[in-house]
């Protein structure tokens, strides 16, 4: 019997359902994907900005907590989803 | 924490034969403490409630005599409020936001305190991981923002100031979306934002600080505890970090809508 027909026969004999309890955690990550690209960009930008314009860094820091503010929310939602929706 | 208190102490360590305690929603659920005539007050009430005398009982110490050469309590009052009124409310509403000089300090320093109250041992409750505590204060908001909306550009210009300038195929489209955003979207994030920072600051504080006393066994567990503990001091940090900044996201979000009510960008 080759390893294929094992790993098969392995894959046939288990069920076919998957284990949902912990769904929350793994959507939970999804969730975070977007939220952390657009975190990654608003600081990294802000970052940039300040770079290149030190006498801006005030006015840009504003923005850019109220950006990160904004972005965090979507992650935040995805993290009390599977709270509120068990 | 009670809950997961209780149940450590209770000698639950590794390989004693006991789970994990882990913590969840039992933790933001208390019981209550005393009843006064028929209300029962829970924990997180009670430090709402302390959290609001602080607030009160020192701005009231601070500016009870008003001095033109102010001493320690008045300059420290002078210099919280100013930082209120220099860092949040300027820079979003300019000189006309000073009228709400009172409602957003009397709100950040209340905030500020209640998330605060996360990292205080024995206390050890962000109050406002309580939706109920949020919710409340949005919904002062949002009349505030319709009211003066209504009040600076009429009941009709107020809506008009929502259509945004745009080509005329696109605008059914923009207009839905800028109605679903003032409607529904700014008050339920403003909401749901610092409800879900407390919620998340306060279980990932719980998770390590019963992790540290579940895994200090005398075995292999002792050095995994002596990294839970590491990440107990390093969530301790983040979390100061995140009440702060929550706080003043808060207030800043709240002159930011304000704004939108009292100019006309579009």
């Amino acid at each position: 019997m080759s390893l294929a027909a094992t790993v098969v026969a392995a894959a046939a004999s288990t069920s076919n359902t998957l284990d949902i309890t912990h769904l929350g955690s793994l959507t939970y990550g999804l969730a975070a994907i977007g939220p952390g690209i657009g975190i990654g960009l608003v600081f990294g930008h802000a970052i940039e900005a300040m770079a290149r314009q030190p006498e801006a860094s005030g006015r840009i820091q504003q923005y850019m907590w109220i950006g990160f503010a904004l972005t965090e929310a979507l992650a935040l939602i995805g993290f009390i989803a599977p709270f509120v929706l068990p | 924490m009670t809950g997961d208190i209780a149940a450590a102490a209770g000698g639950c360590h590794l390989f004693s034969g006991c789970g994990f305690p882990s913590p969840g929603l039992q933790d933001f659920n208390f019981q209550t403490l005393f009843t006064i005539g028929g209300w029962h007050v829970t924990k997180p009430e009670l430090l709402a409630v302390l959290c609001a005398l602080i607030v009160i009982v020192f701005f009231w110490i601070a500016f009870r005599k008003p001095t033109m050469i102010p001493g320690k309590t008045q300059s420290v009052g002078e210099m919280a409020i100013l930082a209120v009124r220099d860092q949040i409310i300027r820079p979003q509403l300019g000189r006309k936001g000073d009228k709400y000089l009172g409602y957003i300090s009397a709100m950040f320093f209340w905030i500020v305190l209640c998330n605060l109250m996360e990292l205080i041992p024995v206390l050890q409750f962000p109050v406002m991981s309580r939706i109920g505590f949020v919710l409340p204060m949005v919904l002062v908001m949002y009349v505030l923002y319709w009211y003066t909306g209504f009040k600076t550009k009429g009941f009709i210009g107020y809506f008009k100031s929502w259509v945004p300038e745009a080509p005329l195929f696109v605008l059914p489209l923009l207009i839905l979306i800028e109605v679903f955003k003032y409607v529904i979207i700014q008050p339920a994030t403003l909401c749901i934002r610092l409800f879900a920072n407390m919620f998340a600051g306060h279980l990932l504080l719980a998770i390590f600080m019963v992790a540290t006393w579940y895994l200090a066994s005398a075995s292999i567990g002792l050095v995994f505890a002596a990294g839970s503990l590491f990440m107990v001091f390093f969530v301790f940090l983040l979390e100061l970090l995140v009440d702060i900044l929550q706080a003043f996201i808060f207030t800043t979000l709240i002159s930011s809508y304000l704004a939108d009510s009292l100019e006309s960008h579009h």
